[in-house]
């Protein structure tokens, strides 16, 4: 089957410095990791002819949560486009790599420079996490019309929720989604780009603070600045590239619920069903195929319920899944390799893409999987959005 | 009619913006009945309020009283203080009697939040404050007290 993921390929990979509080401008963060990446695919600024980015808009009126617009990014480094998109109405956050990967297939461009970056560890500064909240506002409208007016105000409302008919459905434990918290925990001690890289005890999970029940402290990921950028390039390039090119698969962009926290058909699963579906049905690779996972935690759950939502255990299996030790280093499906967002932060989605890169590459260090893996499943969002890839280390 | 003179848990509610689909819905509880947007044509209750009916397409969907109790689909009880000071409260998915899936997001009262439970037995009251009738539900074996 001729599928347009197979059009381009991921030419370079880049990062800005990632930490808490680094007080640095979104766009500094940008045009670092953006001009890392554009150097790590052998090209200069002048090569790049599309823009992309996740979810475009207003770092400062989002509390840090949207980077630098397109038109930031392309003025500050001169960028002469055919083709630019700045969008949050997408499936997942990897939405953005898709469109980039679309854009190249019909010929727009040839080498997209696709970006997400974070301040949220800055805006939000000594505050709480309430500051920043949308939901917290005094008027509900948007996505949280009909939530906050009942005090169901962030995202780990939403998805302790989920977790909830999870735990009651299919008898999940806290000390099994705690299992997710922990292993992610030790990978990140082997990333120095981590930001919470101190040991972690079942008894130090059990005993955080709860947040918003079942899910504690340790369930949520941790808000940090940073930006991580990709060059996608015509796949006629593949065999011309500094590093080892990233093929596209297949992509699972499917919606096929409705898209809402509490209408959802099935309340423990969310988006993620059709997503996964629509990729495997876009492949001839199966589960069995995929070497390692880096999978959307934003919240510790959401792993779980992407693992069972790409098959890789049966359906209300993802506790017992992971308590087997599946996820770790030597396991059935390493995943979450960086520590994840719950330990190395919370760059929303496109630290999985890269950590996914970075470990097919083989360039993953003191965390590197032995041997490099070949096949990489990357899933984004969860909840009421939710998108996914396979990346692999050949020409599909 | 039922009483709204209920405690309200929770320091801070968000009013819903207005919108001349959804007005009608945080307004019905002044006469301590719940409605929600109905089919005329084919009977659905639409939640969120839409139009026209998604099974039918009949464009005639009005706000209709239901029974106002349902089940719990799903709850949990957050703790983080988004406002300081705030105690733990119930937050739950409840799947209204009428119809297999209508659900609403809302808050269970009148008992301790801790003993929420999937599958329990809800009835709703309201809340009146901020000029919106807040529908919220409390355990059905407390509808008497």
């Amino acid at each position: 089957m001729k599928r347009f993921e197979h059009d381009s390929v991921i030419s370079g990979i880049g990062q800005s410095r990632i930490g808490r509080r680094l007080g640095l401008s979104a766009l500094e963060l940008t045009t670092a990791s953006c001009l890392n990446a554009v150097r790590d695919a052998g090209l200069t600024v002048r090569d790049i002819d599309g823009l992309c980015t996740y979810p475009g808009g207003d770092a400062a009126a989002t509390a840090g949560y949207g980077g630098p617009p397109p038109a930031a990014v392309q003025d500050a480094l001169r960028l002469t486009l055919n083709w630019y998109e700045g969008s949050a109405e997408l499936p997942g956050q990897l939405g953005a790599l898709v469109s980039a990967a679309m854009a190249i297939s019909t010929g727009l461009c040839r080498h997209v420079l696709v970006y997400r970056t974070v301040t949220e560890s800055t805006a939000q500064g000594a505050q709480s996490r309430s500051a920043v909240l949308p939901g917290a506002r005094a008027e509900a409208s948007g996505i949280d019309y009909w939530t906050a007016p009942f005090g169901s105000v962030s995202a780990v409302n939403w998805l302790a929720l989920l977790a909830n008919r999870h735990f009651h459905d299919f008898g999940t434990t806290r000390a099994q989604l705690a299992t997710v918290a922990l292993t992610q925990r030790a990978y990140a001690a082997r990333n120095p780009n981590a930001v919470l890289t101190e040991p972690l005890t079942i008894d130090d999970y059990l005993g955080a603070r709860m947040i918003s029940s079942p899910l504690c402290l340790l369930d949520c990921d941790i808000p940090v600045d940073g930006s991580t950028a990709f060059v996608l390039s015509a796949s006629d390039r593949a065999g011309d590239l500094p590093h080892p090119p990233v093929f596209i698969e297949a992509v699972g962009t499917a919606m096929r619920g409705r898209p809402s926290w509490d209408q959802y058909e099935d309340l423990s699963a969310m988006a993620a069903t059709g997503a996964a579906s629509h990729l495997w049905e876009r492949s001839a690779l199966r589960p069995d195929d995929v070497d390692a996972a880096q999978l959307y935690d934003g919240f510790s759950i959401l792993a779980l319920v992407w693992l069972e939502a790409l098959g890789f255990c049966g359906k209300g299996e993802g506790g017992p899944f992971a308590a087997s030790g599946a996820l770790g280093p030597s396991g059935r499906l390493p995943t979450n390799t960086s520590g994840g967002q719950l330990s190395a932060g919370r760059l929303h989605g496109f630290g999985h893409i890269h950590e996914a890169c970075t470990q097919i590459r083989g360039e993953a260090a003191g965390r590197q999987l032995e041997p490099a893996p070949r096949v990489v499943a990357v899933s984004g969002g969860g909840g009421p959005i939710a998108g996914c890839l396979l990346l692999t280390a050949e020409q599909p | 009619m039922r009483a709204w003179t209920l405690e309200d848990p929770l320091l801070q509610r968000a009013v819903p913006a207005p919108d001349p689909l959804s007005d009608f819905f945080w307004a019905s509880g002044a006469d301590g009945e719940l409605r929600i947007l109905r089919c005329l044509s084919c009977g659905f209750y639409l939640q969120p309020p839409s139009v026209p009916c998604p099974r039918c397409l009949g464009a005639e969907v009005v706000p209709t009283v239901v029974s106002g109790t349902g089940v719990v689909a799903a709850c949990t009880v957050n703790v983080q203080q988004w406002t300081p000071g705030q105690p733990p409260y119930a937050i739950a998915i409840v799947e209204l009697a009428e119809q297999r899936g209508l659900r609403l997001t809302s808050n269970v009262v009148g008992c301790d939040p801790d003993d929420v439970r999937i599958g329990q037995a809800v009835e709703v009251r309201f809340i009146h404050r901020n000029d919106v009738y807040y529908p919220v539900f409390t355990p059905s074996d407390q509808a008497g007290r």
